[in-house]
């Protein structure tokens, strides 16, 4: 029997996502023995033609020509799993969002009329139906093995969509809000990174983007009990997941609050 | 049981010993970090000598005390659940073979011995065997079985602490081998030290501890029921049970639930929060598969999940949930509180929220007594 055909394309993105897949090692022998890799050009020269069983897709729109080649990716797949940040929330460079575009070209290239490029950076999502979407900035490698073994084997993947808090103590991590006043954004985004910042001390920052019920009003009032600013909070909610509902909501809430305010 | 001895710092760690030499893993309090964590201890210098941990709603900080007591402090974020059920811990593995699979045998788990167990931690244990014991659950019940507990009486309770008010310490009373009190007052420092089984009677014998005093009994109880007095919080749980069972339509939930992270760290720090989740996992090439169970919370949209969505969607039914299970609920499940008043859901809570205190919110708002308008005790007092 044929094995299942799997591409690996690339949109607006930095490869971090692809290459969590190449960083496998030891289970990428095991993946390549139970899938055919059939378009995955950050591995292998040789493709196959479409159609393909699963499809992953890293980076998010922000091109027209972008916007049209994910309705062909779309076509010629049967499932489609979009990784990282950038896929699933428009990634870092969504924060063109908040701004005008064209600004950016005129400061970045020497002929700026050589760039064509969209006004927003927006989720694959935006643009076509999505079957599964693997969160992170990076993804996580074992994550990704998850999504890709489930699907082989037609099961729901294992991918829990609560908070980082889960992973702290399932770990045994002493909560670093709690017990060191280090403003964390874990209570508000999803696990999935084995709570790697607060492991080593650190406040969490949002690389898995909103959690499934993410009250960031609560966690926003409670930051500034802690000393945080809402110039603070703005650039704590606009990062890698900025364009996420819950988190560019937030952010543009206290945006709001620095305007009215009339400071900084 | 025999009268009670005397030991210094030396005796206590005479009886590590004793115990390790018994073939008990010994886990206790000890710092990791900036926090006291429980892990694996082999002598008293592992533990938080001369450290104090100053509690409050949402903040935890360690402080030096300026002496040499070894349990100058309360309870961390952990609890001996971390080794009664561990989480992923894997029920079942299997292999594949050309005619079937095999089953892989999990190794024995060590026999714990559980030091310096406040009496709230005991009381949790108590409360977690009329979860696991009666279902012979064979993760906790093979732990459990095998273990040694060494309590230590509570002689200074933080500003979250409210075991007074349910009746589950400062003072141990049942479940525990040998129970210390630790006396420090000038020039003297000493630990009583009081046997509650027959094992744990025989562990003392091994010392060389000498029969205590009168007045140094007497002084021992006098500081544990000082604490008794000095409790940072009160549960009132007079009605308790009924008023929250009567209270579930009161709008005070969405209330809550708009403080409340739902991010489950209440429930994880709970001593006797006990929901767990199994997952299979499969290699990729279905040569092993293996059931693994690990820790779940009410607080998570995936806990309630039933065909056609989450039954409990909106955080303040979450919070609704846990307070009520806890404090109602569970003396019609298991007969008693899911609460021994530890403190750490108040403490470990990232935003603060209070069980003593949305307790008594609710009282205040009882809508029994709201719905024909009569005035709460505070009102009558204003």
């Amino acid at each position: 029997m044929a094995l299942p055909t799997l591409a690996v394309h690339k949109f607006a993105s930095c490869d971090g996502c692809q290459l969590s897949l190449l960083d496998l090692e030891d289970e990428l022998l095991a993946v390549a023995g139970v899938v055919q890799i059939a378009n995955f050009m950050e591995a292998s020269r040789e493709v196959l033609p479409p159609p393909y069983d699963v499809t992953l897709i890293e980076g998010s729109v922000t091109t027209a020509h972008d916007a049209e080649r994910i309705k062909q990716i779309r076509e010629e797949t049967g499932v489609l799993i979009t990784i990282g940040a950038c896929a699933t929330a428009g990634g870092i460079q969504a924060l063109r969002n908040w701004k005008d575009v064209d600004d950016f070209t005129r400061y970045v290239y020497a002929h700026p009329a050589y760039i064509d490029t969209l006004q927003m950076s927006t989720p694959i999502s935006d643009h076509v139906a999505v079957d599964f979407e693997l969160r992170g900035c990076p993804v996580s490698k074992y994550q990704l093995l998850e999504v890709l073994v489930a699907f082989l084997q037609g099961r729901r993947p294992n991918i829990p969509t609560y908070s980082v808090c889960v992973e702290c103590k399932l770990k045994g991590n002493p909560c670093v809000m709690v017990a060191q006043g280090t403003p964390c954004l874990g209570p508000v985004t999803q696990a999935g990174c084995n709570a790697l910042c607060p492991t080593y001390d650190r406040g969490c920052f949002g690389c898995f983007g909103p959690m499934e019920s993410p009250n960031t009003g609560s966690l926003a009032d409670r930051w500034k009990e802690m000393g945080a600013s809402e110039r603070d909070l703005v650039d704590a909610f606009r990062s890698f997941n900025a364009w996420s509902d819950a988190f560019r909501e937030e952010s543009d809430r206290q945006q709001a609050s620095i305007e009215i305010g009339g400071v900084r | 049981m025999s009268e009670p001895l005397v030991i210094d710092r030396e005796g206590v760690d005479a009886l590590i010993e004793a115990l390790i030499d018994r073939g008990y893993e010994v886990v206790g309090p000890t710092v990791r970090g900036q926090t006291i964590l429980y892990d694996t201890i082999t002598s008293t210098g592992d533990l938080p000598v001369g450290l104090r941990d100053r509690q409050e709603a949402g903040t935890y900080r360690l402080e030096e005390r300026g002496d040499d007591a070894l349990f100058g402090y309360v309870v961390g974020p952990q609890s001996f659940k971390k080794y009664l059920t561990p989480p992923g811990t894997v029920f079942w593995k299997g292999l594949r073979t050309e005619d079937g699979f095999e089953t892989v045998e999990a190794a024995a788990p060590p026999r714990y011995a559980f030091f310096g167990a406040r009496p709230c931690e005991v009381a949790a244990m108590r409360i977690q065997d009329d979860v696991y014991l009666p279902v012979a659950d064979g993760v906790y019940t093979e732990r459990r079985e095998r273990s040694f507990t060494v309590a230590v009486n509570c002689t200074e309770p933080a500003a979250t602490c409210f075991c007074a008010s349910l009746g589950t310490g400062p003072a141990v009373s049942v479940g525990y081998d040998i129970a210390l009190t630790e006396v420090l007052s000038g020039e003297h420092h000493f630990f009583l030290a009081e046997a509650g089984t027959d094992i744990g009677e025989e562990v003392l014998s091994d010392l060389s501890a000498r029969p205590a005093h009168d007045e140094e009994v007497v002084g021992a109880r006098r500081l544990v029921v000082h604490a008794s007095d000095h409790m940072g919080r009160t549960l009132d749980t007079d009605g308790l049970k009924e008023l929250l069972s009567a209270n579930l339509t009161n709008s005070i939930w969405d209330e809550i639930g708009s403080r409340c992270l739902t991010c489950t760290n209440c429930t994880m720090v709970c001593p006797t929060c006990f929901c767990s989740t199994v997952e299979d996992r499969q290699a990729l090439d279905g040569s092993s598969a293996e059931r693994v169970r690990t820790w779940d919370s009410c607080f998570t949209l995936d806990f309630s999940y039933i065909h056609g969505g989450p039954v409990r969607s909106s955080p303040g039914a979450r919070y609704r949930q846990w307070i009520t299970h806890k404090l109602s609920t569970w003396h019609d499940q298991f007969g008693s509180s899911g609460c021994v008043g530890c403190g750490r859901c108040i403490t470990w809570c990232p935003v603060g929220i209070d069980i003593t205190k949305e307790a008594a919110a609710v009282r205040e708002r009882d809508i029994r007594r709201v719905a024909v308008g009569i005035p709460s005790v505070r009102e009558v007092l204003e």
